[in-house]
């Protein structure tokens, strides 16, 4: 810390002088920089900016839709796309597609983001007390956790949408199950890395119970882990949504979501193959930006 | 030695380590630590200094209930440590305190200097900001101003980190202070002033310090007493000077003999080179442990343990060599 390196000197005071450049900017929180560096990341911009006017319109339906998106008139079915007054077409039943599209977007996006929530808290709360504690209560945690591991993730979707039932509530839980294993694997992996570092001994020694060492010591060292998984699960969750409704497991018609129109909208594709196109697209372009984006955080994220 | 108090006495204290199997069934038993017994005393700095691998380590965790001991006592305040229900305990925790041997892994890198240190309080009961504002006052002690407490700690050097490390130690008021390695990570000149800070706050703050290295010069320069461990059992023990000038013990007249020496005027070192290597923990030699690498083995040291005998006032050794020599006192504990 004294510029002459070899002499021993009584206790002194940290010369600011010759603190490392770092410093200059230590006021700045991580959160701060992290969000720089996703700006600066222009793919990852670019896509939050679709994302984020994607979210914005389906949040804004009722505001901007044109039109409502129960009512059709049977006279203006099919219109393509492009036609006056109904820019992205009509389905088979006269509905604007535009209108369908804003408000079934909610329903997507819910499916998707709020299981994974769900699963967040959930996996990653039982992956946090089994990674922390270990022994027998982390084993009875993982391998109960193991059991709905043994199923394909569309399949249990599928088995438990089933067994509760229609509904967009249900498809919900259902993801939510389905995603909370990995989730919790995902933590318990990362908390028995942090476990043994000596910040943790010394925090116990401090006379720390361990949900304050929990929450304050693990939660923020693992907390990058788990966000960037939890997005990653994002658009799988959508998918499956869109799945399920298409199989006719979620919200049922004439509510619309876009895998619901994909379903009742697919015999057409013979008739107007550009209009079928429409709500897989939408799909695809939540799903991709979701995904740079995700990238884009996990990036951000690793800057020190 | 025995008139002044003392703070904190440990006895008999054991430690095994077993490997289990796939079936949980126990396969192979590591002997960590092996009836150690010292006592600590007031105001005073007892060192324990070994090979790495010996215990010390394990020693020192021991004593802070981290890792639970299998067999011994610990004397504090008049009460076992070690049979304390754990709401008792709690309250007597925060006088013993720890400074931990990697300054890289032993702060938070997600929480602030302030706040690794503030910590400490929050969970005794104290509000964040009297607990901040204590943290200030110790981060102030240890040379950490004001302005540089809300940074973080990969923004710091490894000095600057164990200063932060001492501070966190001391914010709970501890009476006794255990420096596991605490320097033994840093460059040479920033071990001296990390040390002179060692000792700037033992006195401020009156602490009794357990000073754990390997380093013989750091623990000559900071102890009263020592204590030298090999593989889990003490092999000698007595004030600093008697260890120092005189020692009893082959292995500690070993690890003198292969210290390299900071004195520029000294004769080139005799050639030395302990026999052997250390041997495996799972399978430790039987008797003493240290026969297999001592030049003065004999046939009785593979029969038992040899018992501490005191070959001046206070120093003891565990040697057979010296079993003969003593009077019909042998001094079992201290």
């Amino acid at each position: 810390m004294s510029s002459s390196a070899v002499e021993v000197s009584d206790k002194e005071t940290v010369n600011l002088a010759n603190v490392t450049p770092a410093a200059a900017t230590a006021e700045e929180s991580f959160a701060r920089k992290a969000f720089r560096s996703f700006c600066g990341n222009k793919f990852a911009l670019v896509s939050a900016i679709i994302l984020l006017t994607i979210i914005l319109s389906t949040i804004l339906a009722g505001v901007i839709s044109p039109y409502s998106p129960l009512e059709g008139h049977a006279k203006d079915r099919l219109l393509p796309i492009g036609s006056p007054g109904h820019i992205l077409g009509t389905d088979e039943q006269g509905r604007d597609m535009l209108t369908r599209m804003l408000y079934g977007g909610r329903m997507t996006l819910l499916a998707g983001f709020v299981p994974v929530i769900v699963a967040a808290c959930l996996g990653g709360g039982l992956g946090i007390i089994a990674g922390y504690f270990g022994g027998r209560i982390g084993t009875l945690i993982m391998r109960v956790l193991d059991i709905f591991y043994a199923f394909p993730a569309v399949i249990l979707s599928i088995a438990i949408s089933a067994a509760l039932g229609q509904g967009l509530l249900n498809i919900m839980i259902s993801i939510a199950i389905v995603f909370t294993p990995p989730v919790a694997r995902v933590m318990e992996t990362a908390v028995k890395r942090i476990r043994n570092q000596e910040f943790i001994e010394a925090a116990k020694s401090s006379g720390a119970g361990p949900f304050a060492i929990m929450r304050r010591h693990v939660l923020p060292n693992v907390f990058s882990d788990l966000f960037v998984f939890s997005t990653s699960q994002i658009s799988l969750g959508i998918v499956i949504a869109a799945g399920l409704s298409f199989l006719g497991l979620g919200v049922a018609p004439p509510t619309p979501e876009w895998g619901v129109m994909l379903n009742s909208i697919k015999q057409l594709i013979f008739v107007d193959p550009m209009l079928t196109i429409v709500p897989g697209l939408g799909l695809f372009l939540t799903a991709l930006t979701i995904n740079i984006c995700a990238d884009g955080i996990r990036d951000a994220l690793q800057v020190k | 030695m025995n008139e002044q108090a003392s703070v904190l006495e440990v006895k008999n204290l054991s430690k095994d380590f077993i490997t289990k199997n796939f079936f949980g069934k126990p396969k192979q038993k590591v002997s960590a630590v092996s009836d150690v017994s010292f006592s600590l005393y007031e105001k005073k700095t007892f060192g324990v200094v070994g090979e790495s691998g010996c215990g010390k380590s394990t020693l020192a965790r021991l004593i802070m209930r981290l890792i639970e001991a299998d067999q011994g006592e610990i004397i504090y305040k008049d009460a076992n440590l070690l049979s304390l229900p754990k709401a008792e305990y709690k309250s007597i925790r925060r006088d013993i305190q720890m400074v931990f041997q990697d300054p890289f892994s032993s702060l938070n890198p997600k929480m602030s200097l302030l706040d690794n240190v503030a910590f400490s309080m929050w969970v005794n009961g104290v509000s964040p900001l009297e607990g901040r504002r204590i943290a200030y006052k110790y981060l102030d002690a240890v040379g950490i101003p004001r302005s540089f407490a809300d940074r973080f700690p990969q923004m710091l050097s490894g000095g600057q980190r164990q200063r932060v490390a001492i501070a966190r130690a001391l914010v709970l008021e501890p009476k006794i202070l255990i420096a596991d390695e605490a320097v033994s990570a840093l460059d040479k000149s920033i071990q001296a002033q990390v040390l002179n800070l060692f000792r700037d706050i033992q006195e401020e703050f009156s602490l009794s310090v357990i000073f754990i290295s390997h380093d013989l010069n750091v623990v000559q320069l900071m102890s009263d007493e020592v204590m030298v461990m090999y593989l889990g059992m003490v092999v000698e023990q007595g004030s600093a000077e008697q260890i120092y000038n005189n020692p009893a013990h082959p292995y500690t007249q070993a690890l003198f003999k292969s210290a390299p020496s900071m004195d520029v005027k000294e004769k080139k070192l005799e050639k030395f080179q302990m026999l052997g290597e250390l041997p495996s923990p799972l399978n430790p030699p039987s008797g003493c442990r240290f026969r297999t690498r001592c030049p003065h083995a004999v046939e009785a040291c593979a029969l038992s343990m040899p018992n501490k005998v005191e070959v001046d006032k206070g120093h003891y050794v565990a040697c057979t060599l010296y079993a003969d020599r003593t009077n019909n006192q042998e001094a079992a504990v201290m």
